[in-house]
């Protein structure tokens, strides 16, 4: 059995916040899970995923955030406990639905996960996802730690079920991806199977029911509201004339430093983990007599904005900071130092930061950016595309590991928004150009959100390339399956969808689907496409060798090496490809055998002939 | 599973509050991976720059990156074999001159450690074991809250069967430098 589905109570884990919040869902007897995978909430999924062969839990992985959502509310609408997981911008693709569904509301528990990505370690941007709460009038609850994520989950589908409105469960990379010790609850029986009860004045957002609704949800915001004032996850540690008001991990940075600087005397500190509706009241009742307060956030002053509106509302005249130049900034995360230097500060109080050592005077590193991995057919489609479409032509790119060919030498993005832009993007950059333009997309991407944008380009005749890099998996986010790929290898029934089909089921005329480690094909049919009028898809077929490997499909091929007596060192197969496997001894670029998968495509790029496969007993 | 991982599995061993980050994703795509392990009374996962108390690093370089994270309080364990960069290994960036630098990180730290994990890791049966060599080092020449039967336990009961053997003589070659 899979540890994460022990059904004893009283064990102690050591447990990756994700898999915390996986836990406290098992435990709140989470019947449908859905989502799609991102960084940094991928490893929810990931794990029902794992488990699904040996629970009755539903999991799937659906096409996009907005669907995923629309899969949840149908469950959570037939009285089932649901969870489903996100990235912070997830919840963009997932906002139409999240804005009515408040209005609706749930039957059975619905908790969203939404992982804020502060930092950007692996997003294209960092907002605040709290806003959302305002936005939608639905409850947020916030973790401070792995342990109490797991606990919080459980009682986010109470709360849930008691307002009978879905509940965001926000966290941040620090949360997601920080390991605590978690000890582990009963199982609660779980439910699977579900009654929908028809019900179309409630249940059907037209609008004459949804100017009912709306008046509903905003009485239950009211009571979300009361709930926030006397929640148990809202509470004060500490003493003194001056207080902190904190967040999620902001809250482990600020008791560290209150510690380290022998303040919790003199400090005390509310901390917000039932933060919207923004409890009022609580608030009020902190400020009153404080002599100042300090609001520690990541991000956005959500907080402090609601603090001083409630200051204001109850005309008190306490002193209340946050972002400013002096203290905190809305960019990036903070560190446990940074936290503790702010708040010795801002309530005058000496403090002596220990010094780094120096150096300034140690020698440069050299950068080690992430790079496409050796023998990835990625490099070997960008590589042909760009050699025929050339240098002046616009890349449009979108989000996936093919992103990372946005560095030298393949430098093939030039412009990228978000999941799916690729190819509307290409359309209008296309029109207003007057040149043919090449979008780079992978096969899950292009499911998420990379069809509409083709049917759009179809319908408007748009003159663009689609270069649809189908790798069989979902890479960057850790191998996690697609429609389009095929399932069987991981023991999985699911419905294949061929990317071709999709693509000729949009109406595009000039289909090619080719190998991309054959690069003369390959290039003859990019400057076939190149010279086509109107859309044209390339469909780039290599499976991602990681992947392979994983599921045992990984071929046995004979390694390359570069001859050196036949090499002339012209370096293309380092200044253009640029595959990681190879290195220079002295002037001699070789191919480490340990990297080099076979690929092949480093012998075609050599105008020499120069690279040729090891042969037995060399 | 992560050298950070294992240490937090012996903290929860040992009965010591533990808390560790990781940035997930980017070790297979060559790119920076840093964690983090804090112990006993404290909630922060991440540790900030000075403060550090050990540097656990697994490539030379690496070490320097990260000298920011030291003070003269800082015990720093490093491996001593390099892992260039793909640009320094075409020819488009400098790998620095590493026993010179240590030679300067050593006077500013209150230790430094390094070793050739990579030789003592194939020694013990697989490179890939280098990161049981580091924790051996390091349960050796750090002062930690747990003990070096704590960290085996973990390793044995984190490791398959058939790299086990491998992975605790990986442990104790760097125990014993």
């Amino acid at each position: 059995m899979n540890p994460i589905l022990i059904p004893e109570a009283g064990q102690k884990h050591l447990l990756l916040g994700n898999l915390a919040i996986a836990r406290g869902a098992i435990e709140a007897g989470v019947a449908f899970v859905t989502c799609y995978p991102g960084t940094p909430s991928s490893e929810i999924p990931d794990i029902f995923f794992q488990i699904e062969p040996e629970t009755d839990i539903y999991f799937e992985y659906s096409t996009n955030e907005k669907v995923a959502f629309e899969v949840g509310a149908g469950a959570a609408a037939s009285g089932i406990r649901t969870l489903v997981a996100m990235k912070h911008v997830g919840l963009n693709v997932a906002a139409d639905p999240l804005m009515t569904l408040a209005y609706l509301g749930v039957e059975g528990g619905m908790v969203i996960v939404v992982a804020d990505d502060v930092s950007l370690f692996s997003s294209q941007n960092e907002q605040d996802d709290r806003y959302y709460g305002k936005l939608s009038n639905l409850p947020i609850m916030e973790p401070s730690s792995p342990a109490e994520a797991k606990d919080m989950v459980k009682y986010a589908f109470d709360l849930s079920e008691e307002l009978k409105l879905p509940v965001i469960f926000r966290t941040t990379t620090r949360i997601n991806h920080s390991s605590g010790i978690v000890t582990f609850g009963a199982l609660k029986t779980r439910v699977t199977r579900g009654k929908f009860v028809k019900d179309p004045s409630k249940k059907v957002a037209i609008p004459a029911v949804s100017r009912v609704l709306h008046r509903i949800l905003l009485e239950k915001y009211d009571r979300a509201s009361d709930l926030a004032n006397s929640s148990d996850y809202n509470f004060i540690s500490g003493q003194g004339k001056w207080g902190i008001i904190t967040n999620g991990i902001s809250y482990a940075y600020t008791l560290d430093a209150l510690a380290d600087l022998n303040l919790r005397n003199q400090v005390a500190v509310l901390r917000l983990g039932f933060t919207h509706p923004f409890p009022k009241k609580l608030v009020q009742d902190f400020l009153r007599g404080k002599e100042k307060v300090l609001i520690v956030e990541e991000l956005e002053p959500y907080m402090e904005t609601e603090a001083k509106a409630a200051s204001y509302e109850a005309g008190l005249k306490t002193p209340i900071a946050g972002k400013s130049e002096e203290l905190f900034s809305r960019l990036y995360e903070f560190s446990p130092s940074m936290v503790r230097a702010k708040i010795a500060s801002y309530f005058g109080f000496p403090y002596q930061a220990i010094t780094p050592i120096e150096t300034s005077d140690l020698p440069d590193i050299p950068d080690r950016p992430p790079t496409l991995c050796a023998g990835c057919p990625h490099r070997t489609t960008l590589y042909s595309v760009k050699k025929i479409a050339g240098e002046d032509t616009i890349y449009p790119c979108d989000i996936g590991c093919y992103g990372l060919a946005y560095i030298p030498p393949l430098s093939a993005s030039d412009y990228s928004i978000c999941m799916g832009s690729s190819i509307s993007s290409a359309c209008g950059i296309s029109r207003t150009t007057g040149r043919k333009t090449v979008a780079f997309i992978g096969d899950s991407t292009f499911f998420h959100s990379g069809m509409t944008g083709l049917a759009d380009a179809v319908h408007n005749k748009h003159n663009i390339l689609v270069v649809l890099l189908d790798n069989g998996t979902t890479a960057m986010t850790g191998y996690q399956i697609n429609p389009g790929m095929d399932t069987e290898p991981l023991g999985r029934d699911k419905q294949r969808i061929k990317p071709e089909d999709v693509v000729r089921g949009l109406g595009v005329q000039d289909v090619h689907v080719i190998r991309p480690r054959n690069l003369k094909k390959t290039q003859e049919t990019v400057k076939a496409a190149m010279q086509y009028d109107g859309v044209s898809v390339i469909i780039s077929e290599e499976i991602c060798p990681l992947f392979a490997r994983r599921i045992g499909k990984f071929p046995k091929r004979p390694v390359f090496q570069v001859d050196q007596e036949r090499c002339k060192n012209h370096r293309d197969c380092i200044n253009y490809l640029a595959c990681p496997a190879f290195y220079l001894e002295g002037e001699n670029v070789m191919i480490n055998p340990d990297l080099c998968i076979g690929c092949a495509v480093c012998g075609q790029v050599c105008p020499e002939n120069a690279i040729r496969p090891v042969k037995k007993g060399e | 599973m992560l050298a950070t991982g294992l240490i937090g599995e012996a903290a929860l061993i040992a009965g010591v509050n533990v808390n560790v980050s990781e940035i997930h994703g980017m070790a297979q795509r060559g790119g920076v991976v840093e964690s983090a392990v804090t112990m006993g009374d404290i909630m922060s996962p991440i540790v900030s720059d000075g403060e550090a108390d050990i540097l656990l690093s697994f490539e030379p370089s690496e070490t320097l990156r990260s000298g920011a994270k030291c003070s003269k309080l800082t015990t720093v364990i490093t491996n001593s074999h390099p892992l260039h960069p793909f640009t320094v290994a075409i020819g488009k960036g400098v790998y620095p001159d590493i026993e010179a630098a240590f030679e300067v990180m050593r006077g500013r730290v209150k230790k430094l450690f390094a070793i050739n994990a990579n030789a003592l890791a194939h020694e013990a049966g697989s490179v890939l074991s280098m990161n049981m060599v580091m924790l051996g080092a390091m349960a050796k020449h750090a002062e930690l809250p747990i003990t070096p039967n704590h960290l085996k336990q973990a390793i044995k009961e984190n490791t398959k069967a058939s790299f086990l053997d491998i992975n605790l003589k990986a442990f104790d070659l760097g125990y014993n430098t």
